[in-house]
């Protein structure tokens, strides 16, 4: 029987005591157990920055690639072998800033597989710069100035480059992240998680306190969560382009929701023909067995040169 | 249609070698192919034309009226007593020419089109079948050189297939009009001829896109990237028009960070894979390389059809430019392996290779072309594939790992090279990180690990070298003791080999040395043939002479003299046996070459 320590590395942990990392690689953890995979059925891709280490943390097959890379690597793993269940993730700064162009590009393929951003506002391994999500005019602690330029969504711009499954949680709500994340990672299509996460260390701004709404008037949490409102983001009809659209337009708007209350939850589903799934529209094979248990090796290329001659 | 006569040609029993040269357009700004066909077997080129088809007034006389002139036209390039076709309609007097000792063969291009599509009843629709005027020119020339009609006919079909077959028939009806108007006008003047000859050997018409693509499905590759660049993309543009019958996937990446990369992921998920590009795509790649290097991925093989640089440079033309960033591409110190072949028999055969060597070595393998060796067109015999062995090196199975102690990705082994398992095998869970790493591959600051880690990737290149063949590592041609020693690598050898015959001819007796191991450098096999070597000369389509450096660098051995080229255009025969005279005749210690 599997357990969920089958999941941990004996690695050393090295994030700043309270990161919001911890919620997240236990909410990984869990989420994996909890569907049963077994681990060595399972890699894992991460990117550079705190989150980056994610991958040794975890007892699967695990790939620490490069700032702003993961998603390229992750595709050409999962191409490579679709009977294994792949889970990116990175930081903001990795996916939204320096990888933006395969963030944008992996959405448009709907390679099956999830992506699970830990979204703090900042650089925080290299002390706490302005990441690409950070709203304009904020300054966190270690900032010289201001931000002077506007932070990205994240959502909308998933949605928009083709990701069939966009939702967003929260690092310190443990329960609400892993039913997310095992959501994302049973969908067939690329999932989008983006988490909202404290840096404890550089993002003085979006602590902890400020997402539980201590400085409001109400002291209302600012998080709230979208299927408790009776919200749908779910396309029942994938052929229906009018649905199709109505349903982005209504994920995008609320995606913009950022203030004193901040929705999370799952924004946009549908259900699509996957990149693999196209693949194996083109080449029947691909469809059966992955290409890696594949026997290519004994090709006959005589025909290929004949029709030169 | 130069490739219709390429094929016609090697049908014949003939050699053939044909090179095109194009501009950076889709309209069509002035391009020209070149065609040589002998009895005897050729690798290249020669700057004169015996035959010259101009479809155009500027093919004759250039461009030099313009704004922007590019060139001089082809008319001063045809040999004393050649022949020059050209369309009649231009309405060009002798005189504008400028060559008395040419023979000249007006042909009203438009008129005989016309004749022919009267007979199939599509005179009508002139407009739509104009293109069809470079035909009726093709036929001509086929009667002007007395070359059989009938093979000709043959190949211009099977140019056209399935629902365009009809427009075959009706190109070799054009051809047809083109080749009896040059009969009844100008009968049997012009005296030289081409005819088949017998051969017992079945040849093929290759390019080295070809060749790559052809060596990629024998080597078992199931999984290629790619970003659109000219000139490489039409080797990904091959493979994926066979994808369905060779079972790969072939990717359109977004960039060539993720085309490299997408191809190092899927390596390390255990299926053989690649990415072709050029310079451009390559400077791209370099983050990558060093990723797949330093985590010692089985792959990629990255295939790098060199252009005219630095930046965009003259994108559809030749150079060989980019070798000692090949070799030096991206930070820190880590191992690849470097090849570059001179043919398309060697694009295949150090292809297929590649792909051993990077799963054997775990490290990337990048096979260095260029334009002019991709595109151009020789003819060889069938190449014998059968004999070409797989080696995946050792790769660990479930059954293997059952009951062993806790897999170790990175261990240090007394053979230097650590076991690898590919994702979703139990008990074979590994972590790699582009950080340094200890034997289970998690990020390690450790001195000793440190130490030890480099040594092991790094010795990863004595193994290759003891690996690969010497007969892979150079080629040489000639004679041991020379009088000259040429020293070139890739797509410049055709030109050397056959410009020998010419330095021959005069009586300098020389050898050639192609290296073609750039990494790990064959340093034992080139001191033994330069050491005693008395002029040496280098002879590169490059400005600073590269390899001459890497020669220094590992040898300590200097060239004499280098004989260079950088316009963007490969070497040809005439040229390799001028630029050698010049350098050693003259004492020239740096001879540049011109010829467009």
């Amino acid at each position: 029987m599997l357990e969920l320590k089958d999941f941990r590395t004996k690695v050393h942990n090295d994030w700043c005591p309270g990161c919001g990392d911890f919620g997240i690689l236990t909410a990984v953890q869990m989420a994996l157990f909890e569907l049963k995979l077994e681990p060595h059925q399972v890699a894992i891709f991460s990117g550079i920055g705190c989150s980056g280490k994610t991958s040794h943390f975890v007892s699967t097959y695990g790939f620490h690639t490069l700032h702003g890379r993961v998603l390229p690597i992750a595709t050409g793993a999962r191409l490579a072998n679709n009977a294994l269940t792949v889970v990116a993730v990175g930081g903001d700064g990795d996916g939204y800033g320096i990888g933006a162009g395969h963030f944008v590009h992996t959405g448009r393929r709907n390679l099956d597989f999830t992506y699970v951003v830990y979204n703090n506002g900042v650089y925080g391994l290299t002390k706490g710069q302005a990441s690409p999500t950070l709203p304009k005019g904020l300054k966190t602690k270690s900032m010289p100035d201001a931000a002077i330029v506007e932070g990205i969504n994240p959502l909308a711009t998933a949605i928009s480059a083709g990701y069939t499954f966009v939702a967003r949680s929260y690092a310190l709500d443990v329960r609400h992240l892993k039913e997310t994340l095992k959501a994302a990672i049973l969908h067939k299509g690329s999932a989008l998680v983006d988490v909202l996460q404290t840096c404890p260390t550089y993002n003085d701004i979006n602590t902890k306190e400020w997402y539980s709404g201590t400085d409001l008037p109400t002291k209302a949490p600012r998080l709230y969560k979208l299927e408790d409102t009776g919200y749908d983001g779910v396309v029942k009809d994938p052929t229906d382009v009018n649905e199709i659209n109505q349903k982005k337009v209504q994920a995008i708007t609320r995606s913009f929701e950022w203030g004193d209350t901040i929705p999370i939850g799952l924004f946009y589903r549908i259900e699509q023909p996957t990149f693999e799934d196209m693949i194996a529209n083109r080449m029947p094979a691909y469809k059966e067995v992955p290409l890696v248990k594949q026997d290519i090796f004994q090709r006959d290329v005589t025909p290929l040169f004949e029709s030169l001659a | 249609m130069a490739e219709t006569f390429a094929k016609a040609c090697a049908r014949g029993g003939l050699h053939v070698f044909a090179n095109i040269e194009y501009h950076s357009n889709i309209k069509g700004e002035h391009s020209y192919y070149r065609v040589r066909a002998s009895e005897r077997d050729v690798q290249s080129h020669v700057d004169w034309i015996d035959v010259l088809i101009a479809l155009d007034k500027e093919t004759l006389l250039g461009d030099l009226h313009k704004e922007y002139p590019t060139h001089n036209g082809h008319r001063n390039e045809v040999s004393p007593g050649g022949a020059i076709i050209y369309d009649a309609a231009l309405k060009l007097k002798p005189d504008d020419l400028g060559r008395p000792d040419v023979n000249l063969y007006p042909v009203p291009y438009m008129d005989v089109l016309v004749g022919a599509l009267k007979e199939t009843g599509h005179d009508k629709e002139l407009s739509k079948y104009q293109v069809m005027a470079n035909t009726v020119a093709f036929g001509a020339s086929i009667a002007l050189i007395d070359y059989s009609f009938e093979q000709i006919a043959e190949a211009v079909k099977e140019g056209f297939t399935g629902r365009k077959a009809a427009l075959g028939e009706l190109n070799v009806k054009a051809a047809r009009h083109g080749y009896d108007y040059m009969r009844n006008t100008y009968h049997d003047s012009f005296p030289y001829k081409l005819h088949p000859i017998p051969s017992k050997e079945k040849r093929m018409v290759i390019r080295g896109v070809q060749a790559v693509g052809i060596a990629k499905f024998k080597a078992g590759c199931a999984f290629q990237t790619y970003y659109p660049i000219t000139p490489a993309t039409d080797e990904s543009e091959y493979l994926e028009n066979h994808q369905k019958d060779y079972n790969i996937v072939v990717v359109q990446t977004e960039d060539e960070i993720s085309a490299v990369l997408m191809a190092t992921g899927a390596a390390h998920a255990g299926v053989r894979a690649a990415t072709s590009t050029s310079g451009p795509g390559f400077s791209l790649m370099a983050e990558g390389l060093g990723w797949a290097g330093h985590t010692e991925a089985p792959g990629p093989v990255i295939i790098l059809y060199q252009r005219a640089g630095p930046s965009t440079g003259l994108p559809t033309r030749t150079e060989q430019g980019d070798l000692q960033f090949v070799l030096h591409a991206g930070h820190g110190e880590f191992p690849r392996m470097a090849v570059a072949p001179g043919d398309v028999s060697e694009c295949f055969h150090d292809t297929f290779d590649a792909f051993n060597y990077a799963e054997r070595f775990q490290m990337p393998v990048i096979v260095l072309i260029d334009k002019f060796l991709a595109s151009s067109y020789r003819t060889v015999p069938i190449l014998d594939s059968r004999d070409l062995k797989i080696d995946r090196g050792q790769i660990l199975s479930e059954s293997d790992l059952a009951g062993k102690p806790m897999y170790k990705r990175y261990e240090f082994t007394p053979l230097g090279i650590s076991p690898r398992t590919v994702p979703g095998t139990k008990g074979g869970i590994f972590h790699t990180t582009g950080d340094e790493h200890d034997e289970l591959g998690h990020i390690s600051e450790n001195s000793e690990i440190r130490i030890k880690m480099m040594q092991k990737r790094m010795r990863k290149l004595q193994l290759a070298n003891e690996a690969i063949p010497d007969s892979k590592k150079v080629g040489f041609f000639g004679p041991e003791k020379a009088d000259v020693a040429m020293v070139g690598w890739g797509s410049t050898k055709g030109a050397i080999i056959d410009g020998m015959q010419d330095l021959e001819g005069d009586g300098i007796r020389c050898n050639f040395l192609q290296i073609r191991y750039m990494s790990p450098f064959p340093t034992e096999l080139v001191t033994k043939h330069l050491s005693n070597a008395k002029r040496k000369v280098l002879i590169e389509n490059n400005y600073s002479g590269q390899l001459g450096g890497l020669i220094r660098e590992h040898t300590g051995i200097a060239m004499d003299y280098k004989v260079l080229k950088y316009n963007g255009r490969p070497f040809s025969q005439n040229e390799v046996y001028e630029g050698v005279k010049e350098a050693i005749k003259n004492g020239v210690k740096e001879v540049v070459m011109a010829h467009a």
